[in-house]
């Protein structure tokens, strides 16, 4: 369980990124993060395995406090967090074995590491994984002789091979076409259920969390504006975590596309006629 | 409707004004310098010049290919001095090149301008001069010149190698770091494997670069086709210098051929 406090982030320019967030996260709940750009999502992720240095506030994983630790003790408990990216985030020029098993690093010694002798155990899971995800024959393979899908379940093997209590993942889908995308997001659910794993999904696409998620918390400017099941996520709801203007002008927009597609298809009828 | 203007002009008068006297300046200057440049030449030296470059040219012609067996040692010599001197050049450059990029700097307010200083310090002086000094204090000698050629190429390659670091994709280093790996982990797998093409690249090329320095440190006594070029020279054997030339001439274009296929085998 996941218990975060009052978190703050200031950034050193002055700009608020987050204003005392509170949420709590049960175990196995996958929880969509939504919110204009720029409204802190990334930075609330970022902030819970302190890639980012929050200012104020306390963030618990399963009664362990993450706030103040030292660089030692915060290593050792990042490897309880799992963290997926936006655009894969993987090392390019290693091998996709060598990517998932970099997921244990955190257990392993530098020399273990350097000399890419990991242990039995943690071999055999990264094969059960790379199985799980789809990838078994690629695992020789260099990351970026991949496909974007293909990376992205790079990217959660990698994430898993941690055995994490918690996933952190930013914009999954983001970098991803709409049919990949989706086949990304059932898999991520999938593998939280199997797992019991809870997790916080960095989301743009509203739909897809709306399809997707168990439970759905709106960012608007650092503050969470919204907390609730999707069904709940009404046009109102969305007008308060987006800005009305924008939600209308996108809406507009919508608008005026299907009205040009109604010309162009007269259009042709005529031609064809 | 409103009226919208029909001329449009890529720089304002005052821009146009300020370039056109900064070319004004540039001729001005071009004049000035040629005049003190002509001021002390001899100009019968230089409209005997065509004369003499054929007189030295005939010399030259043919050269004395008996002379090659002689030259294979100090190739030899001259190939040893630029490798091994750029394997110290890597040597040592590579930890100042981590301590000047600002992302892996451990301080930046000490250390990286110490390092950035070594960098600047070895790139200032010529590899020759670094020969002379280091001749004058080892004595003559292979040494000297490998010393020379490496202390030349630190700052080469630690300058390119500081700024590929630096360019690196901090989404990786992210990744890695999100594991819960030690800095040193993340050095080896996050850091490392962006910059190993750059580091190929980096010291093929400076390899191929000290070939052609090793060849004429000989000049100042550091060994090496150098020593024989300046022997040749001193008894005016210019039919032996035109061998020397080739000899250097073949090399370099060997060394090229290698260092462009190292470099297209790495990308």
């Amino acid at each position: 369980m996941l218990t975060v406090t009052d978190l703050t982030k200031t950034y050193k320019t002055g700009d608020k990124a987050l204003a005392e967030v509170s949420l709590t996260v049960p175990k196995g709940q996958v929880v969509g993060l939504i919110g204009p750009s720029g409204a802190g999502k990334s930075t609330l992720i970022r902030c819970i395995n302190r890639l980012v240095e929050p200012t104020s506030g306390k963030i618990a994983l399963s009664g362990a406090e993450l706030t103040g630790l030292g660089p030692r003790a915060l290593r050792r408990e990042r490897r309880r967090i799992g963290m997926i990216f936006q655009e894969y985030a993987l090392v390019e020029r290693l091998t996709v074995m060598e990517n998932v098993l970099s997921g244990r690093l955190g257990y392993v010694s530098f020399w273990q590491s350097f000399t890419r002798r990991f242990p039995s155990a943690d071999i055999e899971r990264a094969y059960r994984l790379l199985d799980r995800v789809g990838l078994m024959e690629h695992a020789d393979k260099r990351a970026d002789a991949l496909s974007g899908g293909q990376r992205q379940r790079v990217g959660i093997a990698r994430a898993l091979s941690q055995e994490p209590e918690l996933l952190l993942v930013d914009e999954p889908t983001a970098s991803l076409d709409p049919k990949t995308s989706r086949q990304i997001m059932r898999l991520l659910i999938e593998i939280c259920a199997e797992r019991g794993l809870p997790a916080i999904v960095n989301i743009h696409d509203v739909p897809l969390a709306q399809q997707f998620m168990q439970r759905i918390i709106g960012l608007r400017a650092g503050r969470v504006v919204f907390d609730g099941p999707p069904e709940q996520l009404t046009e109102s709801v969305l007008t308060t975590i987006y800005g009305a203007e924008d939600w209308t002008a996108m809406r507009k927009d919508g608008e005026a596309d299907r009205v040009a597609e109604a010309e162009a298809v007269a259009r042709l009828a005529m031609i064809s006629a | 409707m409103t009226e919208f203007p029909q001329t449009w002009a890529f720089r304002t008068p005052r821009a146009r004004l300020a370039l056109w006297f900064g070319w004004l300046c540039l001729v001005a200057l071009f004049v000035y310098c040629w005049q003190v440049m002509t001021s002390t030449t001899i100009w019968m030296f230089i409209w005997d010049a065509p004369r003499q470059a054929a007189d030295i040219g005939s010399r030259m012609f043919p050269p004395r290919l008996s002379y090659l067996p002689e030259l294979m040692i100090p190739l030899w010599d001259t190939l040893n001095m630029a490798t091994l001197g750029t394997m110290l050049g890597v040597i040592l450059a590579v930890p100042v090149a981590f301590l000047a990029a600002r992302n892996t700097t451990p301080s930046a307010l000490i250390l990286r301008p110490v390092a950035l200083f070594i960098i600047v310090a070895s790139r200032s002086i010529n590899s020759l001069i670094w020969a002379l000094l280091l001749v004058a204090i080892l004595g003559p000698g292979l040494l000297a010149g490998i010393i020379a050629i490496g202390l030349r190429s630190i700052g080469f390659i630690g300058k390119l190698m500081y700024e590929a670091i630096e360019e690196t994709d901090i989404r990786q280093i992210e990744a890695v770091t999100a594991t819960g790996a030690s800095p040193a982990q993340v050095l080896n797998y996050a850091i490392v494997p962006q910059i190993m093409p750059a580091f190929w690249g980096i010291t093929v090329f400076r390899w191929d670069i000290n070939i052609r320095e090793s060849a004429i440190l000989g000049l100042v006594g550091a060994g090496g086709l150098g020593l024989k070029l300046q022997a040749s020279l001193n008894t005016l054997a210019w039919p032996q210098v035109t061998t020397i030339l080739l000899v250097i001439l073949a090399t370099v274009i060997v060394s090229e051929w290698v260092s462009a296929r190292v470099r297209s085998a790495i990308i």
